[in-house]
């Protein structure tokens, strides 16, 4: 694919302007309130693939899971998984000429094809898979970028190859210290910077690390990265490269503008500063933090005075969950929640909770998790320029009627 | 011990796959831009630059910003993204943003 010239993109841009003169397809969707308003969303069905969706962003896309879909099971359908592009994706994939290439530090190059990836040992592993950026219309002051809700994440059983097994058979050079990782999708301006995302190698030859052609046991859907995607367990999204065609080991590390520039956090306790604080030193977002909410109730709930059962999704980040409670007062007291089962330490885990509603009027549910490294989610939201990594204890106002 | 353990998790964490499924051509088309630029100072400029590479809501879907901010995504867009618009559009649609997509 070639990147347009100057004079294509403003022929585009004049037959988008006519395009936009037609009325959409959206349908009324969420207001998911967020701080000074402008949170109102429209629901679309009718991107390739998917089902009923939230619209953020019509191109390149940013689709949201509608929230009442997480209460349907651990496992988000597959036409129901979020889906976020940088720049636009492939429209069209042809599986015998793909390519999987891997080149730059290693002894043998290789240009693998999916038959060829076939023949390595298959495996699976259930993980989250949560836009960095995650819940980012929540963030007081609000900042700029994808104004997600908490749709931006999903979780999904993966099936594919160790990247290990496959770094092995082109034998990677002793003094290569990153392995970057790029896909189909390219610039729509032919100079802007291609999506590239980089691990350390030794990260990179972890087991988890694995390339999925498979989710919840189907081929990925094209705007979740068919027909390959890396997955990278207990990490952001933005290191799990859809339509993944090209590995390339450095032997430094990786200076691209995706990884010294932007996808930074602070390197601070939840990557957590005050607005307008400088002097902060700046690293590539990682590992992922612990969340849980509530799945079978919405804000404004209407619950009758008594006992009533909630019921929701955890994840520990970038280990499992340990616990999970719940509060029926506003985060006064605590009782802990039967948790599900567990599908392993990086796939959400379903919980259920019996709690007692007293009085009658407004009342606030809560619920907070403990992952197995003892991390818990904080009382309050932490804050830093980009809106990335919250996971501040959620709360859901309801009545008693 | 600590290591042993961690190997052991994992191997809990990643379980056998079934076979490879039947990989088809995909071909895939794109439903049309939901939302335009709403009327204000500029707004054929705007639409004439910022269509070219994302749709109206990734502008509209924002918080009201100060125009400082808005002067900064422009630059963005100009020096990392490397969208072609003049200096003189992007003080036009600098001027659109801040009149229609500002706090008071």
């Amino acid at each position: 694919m070639s990147a347009p010239s100057r004079r294509s993109i403003l022929a585009q841009a004049g037959s988008m302007l006519a395009l936009a003169a037609t009325p959409g397809l959206a349908a009324p969707g969420p207001d998911f309130a967020f701080p000074g308003g402008n949170g109102a969303r429209p629901l679309v069905k009718d991107f390739p693939q998917k089902g009923t969706m939230v619209l953020q962003r019509s191109r390149p896309p940013l689709l949201e899971t509608p929230f009442t879909d997480f209460d349907s099971g651990v496992f988000t359908p597959n036409e129901k998984f979020f889906v976020r592009w940088h720049w636009a994706p492939p429209s069209e994939i042809e599986p015998a000429s793909f390519r999987l290439k891997i080149h730059g530090q290693v002894e043998r190059e290789q240009s693998l094809s999916l038959s060829d990836l076939s023949k390595f040992e298959r495996v699976e592993v259930a993980a989250v898979n949560q836009c960095s950026g995650n819940s980012r219309g929540f963030f007081e002051p609000r900042v700029p970028g994808a104004q997600w809700g908490n749709g931006g994440m999903g979780n999904a059983r993966w099936s594919g190859v160790r990247l290990r097994d496959l770094l092995d058979r082109a034998g990677v050079k002793s003094g290569a210290m990153a392995a970057r990782f790029s896909g189909l999708d390219q610039p729509t301006v032919s100079e802007g910077p291609w999506f590239r995302k980089s691990l350390a190698v030794e990260h990179a030859r972890q087991p988890e690390v694995i390339i999925a052609y498979a989710m919840n046991g189907r081929p990925l859907p094209v705007l979740n990265g068919y027909p390959i995607r890396l997955v990278v367990p207990g990490w952001y999204s933005t290191y799990w490269i859809k339509a993944l065609s090209d590995i390339e080991l450095l032997d430094a590390p990786d200076d691209n503008y995706w990884m010294k520039t932007a996808y930074l956090i602070p390197d601070t306790p939840r990557a957590d500063i005050k607005p307008g604080q400088t002097g902060v030193t700046m690293v590539p977002i990682n590992r992922m933090v612990p969340r849980s909410f509530i799945t079978n109730l919405a804000a404004g709930a209407k619950l009758k005075a008594g006992a009533a059962t909630i019921r929701g999704l955890a994840m520990g980040g970038d280990c499992g969950i340990a616990k999970v409670e719940v509060s029926a007062d506003g985060g006064r007291s605590w009782s802990d929640a039967k948790l599900g089962r567990d599908e392993g330490p990086y796939s959400f885990r379903q919980w259920t909770a019996k709690i007692t509603m007293r009085g009658s009027g407004d009342a606030t549910l809560a619920v907070r998790c403990t992952n197995t490294k003892g991390e818990a989610q904080p009382d309050t939201p932490n804050w830093n320029p980009s809106g990335f990594m919250r996971n501040v204890v959620e709360h859901l106002p309801v009545t008693v009627i | 011990m600590a290591a042993i353990a961690g190997v052991l998790v994992l191997a809990a964490a990643v379980a056998e796959a079934g076979p490879l499924p039947a990989f088809k051509a995909q071909s895939v088309e794109l439903p049309a831009d939901a939302a335009a630029f709403p009327d204000g100072p500029n707004v054929k400029t705007v639409t004439q630059n910022c269509l070219a590479c994302h749709s109206a809501d990734m502008v509209l879907d924002q918080p009201l910003l100060a125009r400082p901010t808005w002067a900064a995504e422009v630059t963005k867009m100009r020096n990392v993204y490397k969208a072609p618009i003049s200096d003189a559009d992007a003080a036009l649609i600098v001027d659109y943003l801040a009149a229609t997509h500002s706090p008071p």
